[in-house]
């Protein structure tokens, strides 16, 4: 059995190395879980709980939609599957399996994949699902877990195993940096203020939540107090946390890599729009197919670095009413 | 000795009184599966409508989701509900839903879209051999969920992991949607393919209850193989204005009149 270890700030480690690791060490301590893998154990970071724990492993085959629908079947006997592989396949592929055999029943299944947004990098457009967080938290009875590094998702793992019912959690292929305390802990709903601030409100998913904390820093260097939220939970969303953020910052500027339309930008506007309207920028891909390159490349090319959250914010702050 | 028959003309007649009542829903395919579920439910599989949820409970897929008046029907006299509540069928303030939900008791699996109900039951047979539970799956299986792809994943999976607890059972009435089964996507011979996919294959009358029967003793033998039941059937089965006749196939609104003469024609 493994030891739960966590990272250092300021460390840099891919969060599916980090799943791998979390997985490994939960199944020498709990007997309610089965991997499932469609031929793609060394991409999504499981391999080492492959190699492991051979016989808590259901190997699928290149065959997604199967293994989706099998994981509702499998699930009914009491063991959870953990279904894995990259979000253009366990989510497009097989986004109507998902949809009907496990979250019209209930059914307790996770679904963790890696391969999201332009942190794929080279594999480029085909690879980079910039759609899932649209997809899945249109579907009833999902939860939509986004952990933001390593130590995050260390602690999202045992909570999405406890946590009754259908959950689909975004794993990070490129290493990412280490700005969780493993004091903060996790819980499912819950959104982490990780910097104070009244000006506006940075709320930000996954690698968006380090580009965010920079780009706050860069503020606070002309004047502005930028709050920023690490919102590793997009459904069910933190109303309380984003109902003070638009009440105490008036200002909300949304961070994602994923397309623009439809995904935690638009959940956190379907929210305030109808209870606290707050002047809002939404940050992520516009509207476009990713491409080859680098994940710092892409990001430049496709305005998601601190320096874009840093403009983005100025421009919002010009929308934002003066206080009464 | 329960007689099947007699079980199976129950389950029609009921059957048809939910498409009546709910004036929609299909009455030709839920009409030719009817002698197999009357097999499996009342000779085959091990249930406690007590205790729907019971753990070491058989478990039944009915991919075919569309022919589940017959499924309510077979749950109903089976005890996990009154039998008068399926006239309850496709109403807005009534548990029994246009196509499977488990939240109906007895009902293991949603369906309704094909090409899901195989690849659900593999998931339980899988897992009747992870918990050591050895209960044993049945799949029913229409002709459409045949053309669906993922039908042949599940095929290829269930054969590669050698799941002798799991059966598929073909309600071959060769009638699809909108035309015959040759004449939209032609599947035959399956025999052959499905041994190549490491399945023991059967083909029954699926109105012949001594072959389902046989068949399905043939299929709790087998230790590592998955079967494949091939049971010929006729759309409509029991109401001759229906039988092979393709207009049944889709949700139908029956008259007065043609109640009339379904439920005759089932009691004779």
């Amino acid at each position: 059995m493994s030891e739960l270890s966590y990272w250092n700030l300021g460390e840099s480690i891919s969060l599916r190395d980090a799943f791998g690791r979390g997985l490994t060490h939960l199944a020498g301590k709990r007997d309610d879980f089965v991997l499932f893998d469609a031929d793609v154990a060394g991409g999504t970071g499981a391999k080492p709980f492959v190699n492991a724990f051979p016989e808590k492993t259901i190997q699928f085959g290149i065959a997604e939609q199967n293994m989706v629908a099998a994981a509702a079947g499998f699930a009914d006997t009491g063991i959870i599957p953990v279904v894995t592989t990259f979000a253009a396949f366990g989510v497009m592929r097989a986004h109507e399996q998902f949809r009907t055999a496990i979250a019209y029943a209930e059914r307790n299944v996770k679904l963790c994949c890696s391969h999201l947004g332009l942190d794929v990098g080279p594999d480029g457009a085909t690879a980079q699902m910039l759609e899932d967080l649209a997809t899945m938290r249109a579907i009833p009875n999902v939860t939509v877990v986004v952990p933001a590094d390593a130590n995050q998702l260390m602690q999202a793992l045992p909570a999405i195993l406890d946590h009754k019912g259908p959950v689909y959690m975004r794993i990070g292929r490129s290493p990412a940096p280490i700005i969780t305390e493993p004091a903060a802990g996790f819980a499912i709903g819950k959104a982490y203020r990780i910097k104070e601030g009244n000006d506006l409100t940075l709320v930000a998913t996954g690698v968006m939540v380090a580009r965010a904390l920079e780009a706050a820093e860069r503020l606070q260097q002309e004047g502005i107090t930028a709050r920023v939220i690490n919102l590793a939970t997009i459904k069910p969303l933190d109303r309380n946390e984003l109902f003070a953020a638009a009440r105490e910052t008036g200002a909300i500027l949304t961070a994602e890599d994923h397309n623009m339309l439809g995904g935690m930008g638009s959940a956190v506007a379907e929210l305030l729009c109808q209870t606290i309207p707050v002047p809002m920028k939404i940050v992520g891909v516009q509207d476009q197919f990713g491409k080859s390159g680098e994940p710092e490349e892409l990001a430049e090319r496709f305005g998601l670095t601190a320096r874009h959250l840093t403009s983005a914010a100025k421009e919002l702050l010009k929308h934002k009413k003066s206080p009464q | 000795m329960i007689d099947l028959h007699n079980c199976a003309r129950k389950i029609r007649k009921l059957a048809i009184e939910a498409i009546y009542h709910a004036r929609s829903g299909h009455p030709g395919g839920s009409l030719s599966v009817a002698d197999i579920l009357a097999v499996l439910y009342f000779r085959e599989m091990q249930v406690d409508p007590a205790n729907p949820f019971w753990p070491e409970r058989d478990r039944l897929v009915l991919a075919k989701g569309h022919a589940c008046p017959a499924l309510y029907a077979a749950l109903a006299l089976k005890g996990f509900f009154p039998p008068k509540e399926t006239i309850g069928l496709r109403k807005i303030d009534h548990f029994l839903e246009g196509h499977p939900d488990v939240r109906i008791p007895g009902v293991d699996a949603p369906s309704g879209s094909l090409g899901m109900g195989l690849s659900q039951g593999l998931g339980m047979a899988l897992g009747s051999r992870y918990t050591g539970r050895n209960f044993r799956t049945y799949v029913i299986l229409g002709d459409g969920d045949m053309q669906e792809g993922s039908t042949w994943e599940a095929f290829m999976a269930a054969g590669h992991h050698k799941v002798g607890s799991l059966t598929a059972i073909l309600d071959s009435n060769g009638l699809q949607g909108e035309d015959t089964v040759a004449n939209q996507m032609n599947f035959s011979p399956l025999a052959p393919k499905l041994s190549c996919f490491g399945w023991q294959v059967l083909e029954v009358d699926g109105h012949d209850m001594g072959q389902l029967c046989s068949a399905l003793d043939s299929a709790r033998e087998s230790a590592d193989k998955p079967s494949f039941i091939l049971a010929h059937t006729t759309k409509g089965k029991g109401v001759p204005f229906m039988e092979n006749q393709q207009i049944w196939h889709g949700s139908s609104t029956l008259t007065d009149e043609q109640l009339h003469q379904s439920l005759h024609a089932l009691e004779a």
